[in-house]
């Protein structure tokens, strides 16, 4: 597919969306709906002093979801060649006649298509599509300068990756849409020696759709070493029940990992330990969580979600309350509920007014969790046990690395122990969460 | 390497897999004069044409299939130990030629010389499978779908919700080297899952069980799917009874079967030749030192007929095999793609492996299990005086410098005075490789491999594994717990 950028290439991809429908229609479809898309990324990684790989992702694909009879089924496919396009079409739909009729599958009303926000996303940066061969190389080597600083490095892992994506949707019953977006993303790994034989590792790395507000290439590689020479003689400390802060970049991930329990799916399925629970307080007031797909530049943001839902935000949480849930069309018909939107875009977390510095300061005692190892949570009955690597928190203070630890709990009860929120999320994580200060924890230990 | 040719005639048209991909030893020469046009040491074409279909049925009725198709080459140049990536979705001289281009540009000397035929090689037969799963029918795969939930329902009342999906898929390769060699594959793979939802006094417990593996449609025999859903209801309706045990250190026994997860995360990561190559895994430096009990032999192979992690060639061309990793205690054997065999100065173990044709080979595991051992369960379980035995679980991780790796634990046992007592549920065990290793005390002589569907993930690819255990007792393991 030529390299087109801009309008022209997402008018083309959407007249082979438009026909992409067509064809459907033609092999016997009632109704279909059609996303092509083409993506053009590179990732230069570098190693020790020098480029170590590199690659080139460009790609195209063509996603298809056919109403047949009553009956549903969805199909992607790479191979745009006609002949072999019409064939796999054509065996699409027969496939999709051997099912059985679902009739809570029905397409989109197109009432829900209206009401799309114009606004610009804002979503693409020219600056990314215009970086060079050269420009990649020189910041894997800025990204590495300051990570050396230590006689323990072993070795410095350094990655600059940046991707161009555009994309065209199309309905049977008048869907039409085109998105467009950058995304640069950089980092530094670095490892050093620790006694005999471990090889301690940590990282930075920071993304966004634009490069303006990214950090300073030697500043990431600075950090990454003094976040793994912070690392130096990790050990567990004994089981106890403590305060628990979590870093910005693993509040993310604690959050995001409870937001599939708000899938109408998962609540049809009885597979969710917030089912009927809209309405009631299942968080403490500190914790509010929306979901902003209109938020400028940011890395999930969207104007209309995966079944063409004109996108709007909304509150999931407000002051500790459950307000409302993933809907997608399917579920919501399953359940009597209102379509919302699907699936998360930028989830964003009610901020308060201290960083990770000022809320260490006020913890007597306690576990800050910088990352996750592992773990699982049972979204049935809000159980999680994940592992854990941090820092011992004394008087106020940093003190000793702790690794090899388990925090266990539910997350029903986890949520209203949430104590404080601080003022400092990162950006470059689709959830948008900052410090988290959690009362009396269970960290097991020695 | 030593291989067989199995098919001596190079006339004419030797390999039907050319007529598939549009191609010929010409072309395959001159895309790879591209790829070798700035001076690499070597290159290779990667094509690929698969498709897959599954299947899905939620609430009593099959409501929902997909399908997908995709088509491509990759192509790589390596020059040392530096690789050039590139692939096309387009089969045609000028797209392989863009991509060969792309990938060419990590080298910066002066054109190689192609070669101008190919000489096909053998590979092992470890999946054949009598109906290609393409050939195979819709409406065959349904009554699976049907008799899955008419089976796990009539089991128990308590089953609320059954949801069961079907997945197949055919992959065809071709790997052309600089070297002048052509190989060809034919992977098929299926699986078969289900997830129960139980309800029992307003209280609700979920659970799920899989059968996997590069099988065709005559192993899904009635008494294997009996077993599937058996098992999904027994593990779902004992957590009505589970508890978190207490949190801390204790011994952990780890089930036959599943917890050779323990196998592919504490241990199996590390030894994966490029972090040590790079000096970053915890095991660089280990390598014949003794590093676990007499008793533990832990192997990783490509040769167990059908398994996810079989097979019969590696995806860059290399002769597959069953690597020692440890042997009888001793570290013996890295994993080795091309890159790291040519750093170690060694064969490659044929663990060359990738996604798909969208991306570039790397060390990885295939079917990961610990050989068995002297004791019976039973007496291992009797040496316990607390702690508990791990069964099933959903997934592990590793960080590869520290040694740190976890497994989840879905389903358990307490295990008091050599006595097992209660079941659990639920919590993470977290421990440190090398310690692991050396707390793995006694083996058992039931060696079972998993038949569920394992994945495993490394920077950003993942490919199908297996894994399999003996009953073993580790020692001394972080749990996961609440203490009152």
């Amino acid at each position: 597919m030529p390299d087109l950028v801009g309008e022209k290439m997402t008018d083309t991809l959407l007249a082979q969306a438009e026909a992409a429908v067509g064809l459907a229609k033609r092999a016997g479809a009632d109704d279909a709906v059609s996303a092509l898309s083409w993506h053009r990324g590179l990732e230069f990684q570098w190693r020790d002093g020098r480029l170590e790989d590199v690659k080139e992702n460009a790609t195209r694909g063509l996603a298809l979801a056919l109403y047949v009879d009553g009956r549903f089924s969805t199909h992607a496919t790479s191979d745009l060649e006609p002949t072999r396009l019409r064939a796999f079409v054509e065996e699409a739909v027969a496939l999709t006649r051997h099912l059985q009729p679902d009739p809570y599958r029905l397409i989109t009303d197109p009432s829900l298509y209206e009401g799309r926000a114009d606004v610009d996303l804002d979503l693409v940066d020219p600056a990314v599509i215009d970086l060079t061969r050269r420009e990649r190389t020189a910041w894997c080597a800025e990204l590495e300068e300051q990570a050396r600083g230590d006689e323990s490095v072993v070795s410095v892992t350094t990655r600059v990756q940046d991707a161009h994506s555009q994309s065209a949707r199309a309905s049977s019953n008048g869907f039409r849409g085109t998105e467009t977006s950058t995304v640069a993303s950089y980092g530094t790994t670095v490892t050093i020696r620790e006694g005999e034989t471990r090889r301690p590792e940590d990282h930075w790395f920071v993304a966004g759709t634009h490069l303006a507000g990214l950090p300073a290439r030697t500043a990431v590689g600075a950090e990454a070493l003094r976040r793994v020479l912070a690392r130096r003689g990790a050990s567990k400390v004994s089981s106890r029940r403590t305060t628990m802060l979590v870093h910005p970049e693993a509040a993310s991930g604690l959050i995001g990992r409870m937001v599939g329990a708000l899938a109408a799916g998962s609540v049809q399925q009885r597979r969710s330990f917030l089912a009927e629970k809209q309405g009631e307080r299942i968080a403490s007031p500190v914790l509010t969580i929306r979901d902003d797909p209109l938020r400028p530049r940011g890395l999930g943001s969207t104007l209309y979600d995966g079944e063409g839902i004109a996108a709007q935000p909304r509150t999931l949480i407000g002051d500790g309350v459950l307000e409302s849930f993933f809907v997608d069309t399917y579920y919501g018909r399953k359940l009597g509920w209102e379509p919302t939107t699907g699936s998360p875009s930028n989830l964003v977390l009610a901020q308060g007014d201290k960083d990770l510095d000022g809320l260490v300061a006020d913890t007597p005692d306690g576990i800050l969790v910088t990352s996750w190892i592992g773990g699982n949570a049972n979204l049935t009955s809000g159980d999680f046990s994940f592992g854990v690597r941090g820092h011992v928190v004394k008087d106020g203070a940093l003190a000793d690395p702790v690794s090899e630890m388990n925090v266990t709990g539910n997350y029903l009860d986890l949520l209203q122990r949430l104590v404080a929120a601080g003022n400092d999320p990162v950006p470059w994580y689709p959830c948008l969460a900052p410090t988290l200060v959690f009362d009396d924890v269970q960290f097991s230990g020695s | 390497m030593k291989t067989s040719s199995s098919l001596p005639n190079a006339n004419a048209r030797p390999i039907p897999e050319y007529d598939l991909f549009g191609i010929d030893d010409a072309v395959l020469s001159t895309v790879l004069a591209e790829a070798l046009g700035r001076g690499g040491d070597y290159a290779d074409l990667y094509f690929q044409q698969g498709r897959s279909c599954s299947i899905g049925l939620e609430d009593g009725i099959i409501s929902r299939a997909s399908s997908s198709a995709d088509r491509g080459v990759g192509i790589r140049v390596l020059v040392g130990d530096q690789t050039g990536f590139a692939y096309s979705e387009d089969l045609d001289l000028e797209s392989m030629g863009d991509a060969a281009r792309t990938a060419a540009a990590i080298a910066s000397g002066g054109g190689g010389v192609p070669p101008q035929r190919f000489e096909r090689r053998g590979r092992h037969d470890l999946y054949a499978i009598a109906e290609p799963w393409d050939t195979v029918g819709a409406t065959r795969k349904l009554p699976f779908l049907a008799s899955v939930e008419r089976v796990t329902r009539s089991l128990d009342p308590a089953v609320e919700k059954v949801s069961v999906s079907w997945g197949d898929a055919d992959t065809h390769i071709l790997i052309a080297t600089s070297e002048g060699v052509v190989l060809t594959d034919s992977r098929p793979m299926s699986r078969l899952a289900l997830a129960i939802t139980a309800v029992k006094g307003g209280e609700v417990q979920t659970n799920h069980n899989s059968l996997a593996g590069r099988h065709g449609i005559e192993w899904y025999s009635e008494e294997r799917i009996l077993g599937l859903c058996r098992e999904a209801v027994d593990r779902t309706l004992i957590l009505f009874e589970a508890k978190r045990p207490a949190a801390g250190e204790m011994p952990v026994v780890l089930a036959a079967g599943a917890s050779g997860i323990l196998l592919h995360e504490a241990i199996g990561h590390g030894m994966e030749a490029d972090f040590n190559r790079k000096g970053v895994s915890i095991y660089s430096t280990m390598i014949d030192q003794e590093v676990a009990a007499k008793e533990v032999t832990i192997v990783d192979s490509a040769l167990l007929p059908g398994e996810r992690g079989a097979l019969n060639v590696d995806d860059e061309g290399s002769e597959t095999e069953e690597t020692v990793r440890v042997d009888a205690g001793t570290m013996r054997s890295y994993l080795h793609d091309r890159i790291s065999a040519k750093h170690y100065g060694v064969k490659s173990t044929g663990s060359g492996r990738r996604q798909s044709f969208r991306h570039a080979p790397m060390p990885r595991m295939r079917c990961t299990y610990m050989r068995a051992g002297p004791h019976a369960k039973e007496e291992i379980i009797a040496s316990v005086d607390k702690g508990i035995v791990a069964e099933t679980f959903t997934n592990g991780q590793v960080q590869i410098g520290a040694g740190d790796f976890t497994f989840y634990i879905k389903n358990g046992w307490l295990i008091e005075k050599g006595k097992i007592t209660a079941p659990i549920k639920d919590v993470n065990i977290i421990g440190n490789g090398p310690e692991a290793l050396r707390n793995i005390t006694m083996v058992g002589d039931d060696l079972k491999l998993d038949t569920g569907g394992w994945t495993c993930g490394k920077n950003g690819q993942g490919v199908p594994v297996s894994q399999g255990m003996p009953t073993a007792l580790v020692s001394r393991l972080t749990v996961g717990g609440e203490n009152a």
